[in-house]
This record gives C-alpha cells, structure tokens and sequence, in this order.
C-alpha cells in the first residue's frame, strides 16, 4: 500500500528544503518577526547616526551682552571663519542669558567688564562644550591681541590629520548595531521556532514522519544564516551610502564568515531558552533578558573603551563581544584574518558548548 | 487475518500516577478499532506508546510486525498520526501545509491536493491555518495523517468540537478510510460514534482494558432493562399493568407522565403483544442500552475533572 522511500538521500534533502521553505514563508508572512529582525535595527542605525554626528559638532552658541569689541572687531573673512565655530546670538537681558546658560540651552554668555575686559560666563556641567567655547574665545582673544599690537605671529600651528584612529560614530554603530541586530534575530528565531513547533505539537509531527534530525536543525540553522546575511547585506548599504559614509577597508568581506559563526553562536542560547521555556511569551521574557544586557556590555550601542576594567572583563564572555570588535575591526580599521579568526573559533566552540546543554535540556513534548 | 497491533503487558509510570497499567490489545489487520475511556485513564499514554512517541517501562509493542520504538524509519511511512487539531507550522495555508508534510514521505503535491480534495478542503485550501474553523482544521489534520497512503491510521478525538453535519461528514470519510482496508485506531468521548464506526472497542480506565468487544456484544452482555413507551391517554397505567401481567411479562417499571406511557423490562416482547392487541401503538418507541450505558456501568457515574 505505501511505499518505502527508494531513495533516502534525495527524500532527506527534500525535507530539508521544504522545512527551510516552511519557515522562509513563515518569517516574511511575520510581520512582526520582519520588523524586529529587519526594520527595527535600520531605524536605530539611521536613528543613532544622525545623533552622534550632531553630538560631535564642534559647534558652540554664545550670547552676547552688550557690546564686547574683541568680537565686534571680528570682520569680513575672519567673522566667517569665526561664525563656523561659533553662533553669536545678542542678547538684551543679562539675567535671562546667565539663566539660559545655566540651563544649557547657551553655552556661554560674553560681555564686557567694567574695565572694558572681555568676560566670559559658562557652565561646566557640559566638559567638552566649556573647554570647547574656552579655547575658541581664548583664540580671539590672542588673536586680538596681536592685532592690537600689530605684530606677525611667530609660530603658527598647522595642522595635518592622520590616518584616523579614533573611531567615527558610523564605524562603531555598523558592527554594534548589526551584531545586536543579527543575535536578535538568531536568539529569537531558533527559540522561538523550538517552543512554537513543540507547543503545537509539529515536533511530534516530525518526529513521527521519516524524516532526519539533521534536516530539521539544519533547515532551521540554514534560515537563521539566511537572515544574518541578509542583516548584514542591508547593514552595509546603507552605511556605506555617503549620509552616514562609512568606508570599507581591506579585507571587510571577513564579516560574512564572522557572521555565520556568530549566528549559529546565538542560535545554540536560543536552543537553551527554547529548551527551557513553555510559551512563546516565556522565551520572548527569557530572551530580552539575555539580549538587552548582552548588547550593552558587548559595545553595541557605545563604545566600552571608557567603562571600568572589570566591565570590559565581563564582556568577554559574551559572543556578541567578539562579533562586535572582530568585525569593527575587519570592517574599517583595516584587521585582517588574525582578527577575525580567533573570534570565529570562539564564537564556534561557544556555539558548541551551548548546543551540549541545550541537548540535555531538549524534550519533543512539554506532557 | 494478521495483525496490525499487538501490545502486551505494557505499563507506564509519571511519578506517583501508574498512568498505564498493564494493558494487552490485539488490533486485525482492516479492523476499525475503538479506545474508549474517561478523562485520565490512561487513552492517550497507551495510543502515544502504541505510535512509538513514548516508551513504555515495561511490555511489549509490535506494529505491522515492527517495534515502534526507538524511532524506526522503516515503520514511520506505513502509519499516519491524526492530532488533535492545530498541529501545524504558522502563517501557512491549508494547502502548503499538507504538502509539506506530504513532502517529507516523498509524496507530490498532485496527491497532496487531491487529499485536500477528498476531506472537501479545495475552497479552503488557500486559507492559512489558523484562520480555519474547527472542522475545517480537524479535516485538514486528517488529511494530513492519510497523504501518505498509510496502512494503519491513528485518529485522536478526530469529531471533538465539530456540529453533527460536519462529524457525519467526518465519519463517513472515516468508514471509507476503513473500507479501503486500511486498520484505523480511534479514540473518542463519543459513545455513539464508537458504536456506529468502530468493529471492536475497549473500555479503559485506571491504566487498565475493563472490557473489548464489538460495541453490540458489550451492550447485549450488559443484560439492562429495555425502555418501551407508546403516547399517553390509549391505555391507562393501571390498565397496562394489570394487562402486561396477564400477558406474563417481567415489569421493571412503569410510569406515565401525561405525555408517554413507559415500560422498562428484560423481556419486550409480550408488552409488545399486548399494545397490538389493544391497538395502542402510537408513538410507540423502543430503546434498548447503549455503549454509553455500558460505558457508565463500567467506568461508574462519578463526575471527574
């Protein structure tokens, strides 16, 4: 009456490309699962990247009250090149603009003293900003100064940037946001597919038909790298777009290996929360829990380079760490394999040891 | 005839709870088979073990000659699994589900649809499964077990929840499963299903097979009082009685409640006599015990949660 399976290879593989069908239909019929995994990671890189670029403007908004002639004897090319640093607003009421300073809303307040010297009034709750109008105004002063004495400057500073290694906003929110964005959507799609498919009792369905483990944990792992790849392709474009002008250096293509072992990195803590919770709602809480802490001391949203030792120690034992720095590294600051393959082999053997207890923890039922 | 199923002595212990406890079942090869019980006695343990999802702690299983467990790759495409239903991947339709799991016993989507086609799902068949209503997606999980021809088909509470067009629609594709030769094992809470579909039954309860036996021997064995009531105001109840007894009938009980005059007795026939000899037949009805009654009798009237 039946037929027994003639050719068990060709049937293995064909489990294995309808299960990765199944859930390719599945997560782009997900509207939720779209955005999170896809939408929700962009806005915050498009987001976070106009942020940092205004926060690193050098720029600074002075009042000034009255008359103050090391300013008004600012003209023609000089004012221009002044007013690219600086905003002068003029202000007709000293208490309201000292407040306003206070508040933060100005910077500083410049006037002139009873003795006819420039005074200048600013808050120090902002350091940057108060060194910032300090060295400006400063400048004009000395540069006042030798105008008034009508004498050549003997040392002018020239200045000549170096090959850049600070690290520009863009280049830091790419990797971050990107390994955020890609154990996300690993975390969740392989927890969330172990709980959803034994709840429903699709496991048992499985299980019951002649079909190999390897094709359903490989069809699952083959998606979740599907989408990683995906994250990553869209990460790139648009970072790369001039707007946001991130430049690709060497040998950036080793983000792609980088990826596809952090994703199977992340699916094995998926495997152990999907393993362990009940409901959907249970592994979503379970997630978040390791998602959120682990983006933050990972580097994904800022930089860790100030935060106390013992933090960046804790760090490390995350795998969202080495993807975030391997691939920092690979991507702009012109790393290359000795880079990215230690972090590889980590994030692998992470992955294997994870997927060890999750084994352990696996049932097909939750009866 | 060969047999399908045989289990002896198997038991299986959660805890404290002997859930089953030492059962033996024989199932034909073509039988339509029937496990009934109430909530808790042990149906679901003994049909999961029967498929091979659990092992049992002690006994022994054969299906279609083979141990079902561990996982046995060569059994698992002579045997369907209906589960209750909803057991399906998210955000698919009705027709991709059934072809993906036609897929996995390498059977085509031509064979897929016309499954669909046979549980009467063509106009559904692009509707995504959660979306379906409760017949809808119970004939889906059917045709599910079935797309892969299989010799043997497990069916769990396949009518639960359904309106009676829709499960005698159900149970009519279930006789013709059966009547195509396969063997088809069900369980059910309704005793009246079981009585129409089933060849052989076995009561169940505490772990334990109380009873099997064809639905119509099991109700004959119970020996119960039949029920004979004709309409009130054609013979009188004290008429009736003294008449019946004339007549040499047994009466357990006689009553009349103004709309039907009703006798209950081991032996109908001479009351019968009698009500034709006086021309009372109106209305006249006769119901013996059913499944359900043995059912009751030997699984008590306690309710149990």
């Amino acid at each position: 009456m039946s037929t027994p399976s003639p050719e068990a290879g060709r049937e293995r593989a064909s489990a294995f490309l309808n299960l990765s069908r199944v859930m390719i239909v599945a997560f782009v019929r997900d509207r939720m699962a779209l955005f999170f995994v896809l939408l929700m990671p962009l806005i915050f890189l498009v987001m976070f990247g106009f942020l940092f670029k205004s926060a690193t403007s050098p720029h600074v908004k002075v009042a000034q009250f009255g008359p103050v002639q090391v300013l008004d004897g600012v003209q023609g090319q000089d004012r221009v090149n002044l007013e690219k640093v600086l905003t002068i607003t003029r202000v007709t009421d000293e208490a309201a603009g000292l407040e306003k300073v206070r508040k933060g809303t100005l910077d500083a307040l410049v006037e002139d003293g009873p003795d006819g010297q420039p005074v200048l009034h600013f808050s120090s709750s902002d350091q940057v900003k108060a060194g910032g109008v300090q060295a400006v105004l400063n400048s004009v002063v000395q540069q006042a100064n030798q105008d008034a004495t009508h004498q050549d400057a003997k040392y002018t500073l020239t200045a000549r940037p170096v090959e850049d290694n600070s690290l520009k906003p863009i280049q830091f929110l790419t990797p971050g946001l990107l390994g955020w964005a890609i154990a996300t959507g690993a975390i969740f799609g392989a927890s969330l597919t172990l709980v959803n498919w034994r709840k429903k009792r699709v496991l048992r369905r499985l299980r019951l038909a002649p079909v190999s483990v390897a094709a359903v944990v490989g069809s699952r792992v083959a998606v979740s790298l599907l989408v990683a790849l995906t994250q990553t392709a869209i990460f790139l474009a648009v970072a790369t777009t001039p707007v946001f002008g991130l430049k690709l250096t060497g040998d950036w293509w080793l983000v792609v290996p980088l990826v596809l072992c952090a994703t199977i990195a992340f699916m094995s803590i998926g495997l152990v929360t999907g393993a362990f919770a009940k409901t959907e709602e249970a592994a979503n809480g379970m997630n978040q829990l390791i998602i959120l802490p682990m983006s933050f001391l990972s580097g994904s949203f800022f930089p860790l380079d100030g935060s106390p030792g013992w933090l960046q120690g804790l760090s490390k034992v995350f795998p969202l760490h080495y993807l975030v720095t391997a691939s920092q590294s690979v991507l702009s600051r012109g790393g290359g394999v000795t880079d990215a393959l230690p972090a590889m082999g980590g994030l692998l053997a992470f992955a294997a040891v994870m997927t060890l207890i999750a084994l352990r923890l696996f049932s097909w039922d939750d009866a | 005839m060969t047999t399908a199923i045989s289990a002896d002595g198997i038991r299986k212990r959660y805890g404290d709870v002997q859930a089953v406890d030492g059962v033996s079942l024989t199932v034909e090869t073509g039988e339509f088979y029937g496990l009934l019980g109430p909530n808790g006695a042990g149906k679901t343990t003994t049909l999961e073990i029967l498929e091979g999802i659990r092992e049992p702690d002690e006994g022994r299983v054969e299906l279609l000659g083979m141990a079902p467990w561990p996982r046995n790759k060569a059994l698992l495409p002579r045997i369907g699994v209906q589960f209750q239903a909803s057991a399906f991947f998210d955000k698919l339709t009705a027709r991709e589900t059934i072809r993906t799991f036609a897929s996995f016993y390498g059977v085509g989507s031509k064979r897929a649809d016309a499954m669909l086609e046979r549980v009467g799902l063509t106009d559904s068949a692009g509707i995504l499964t959660d979306k379906m209503s409760g017949g809808q997606a119970q004939r889906l999980s059917i045709a599910c077990a079935l797309a892969h021809d299989p010799e043997l088909v497990f069916l769990d509470e396949p009518t639960t929840g359904l309106d009676p067009q829709a499960r005698r629609n159900l149970w009519d594709l279930l006789r013709d499963i059966n009547a195509e030769g396969r063997t088809v094992v069900l369980t059910t809470h309704y005793l009246d299903e079981a009585e129409i579909l089933c060849d052989r039954v076995s009561v169940m309860d505490h772990g334990k097979v109380l009873r099997t036996g064809a639905p119509a021997a099991l109700v004959r064995d119970l020996d119960d009082t039949v029920r004979v009531s004709v309409e009130s105001g054609q013979l009188s109840a004290d008429a009736a009685r003294e008449l019946f007894t004339a007549g040499g009938a047994e009466i357990a009980n006689l009553e009349d409640n103004g709309v039907s005059l009703s006798v209950s007795t081991r032996a109908p026939g001479p009351i019968l006599t009698v009500l034709a000899e006086q021309g009372a037949l109106r209305g006249l009805e006769v119901r013996g015990a059913t499944l359900e009654d043995v059912f009751l009798h030997l699984t008590g009237r306690e309710y149990r949660a």
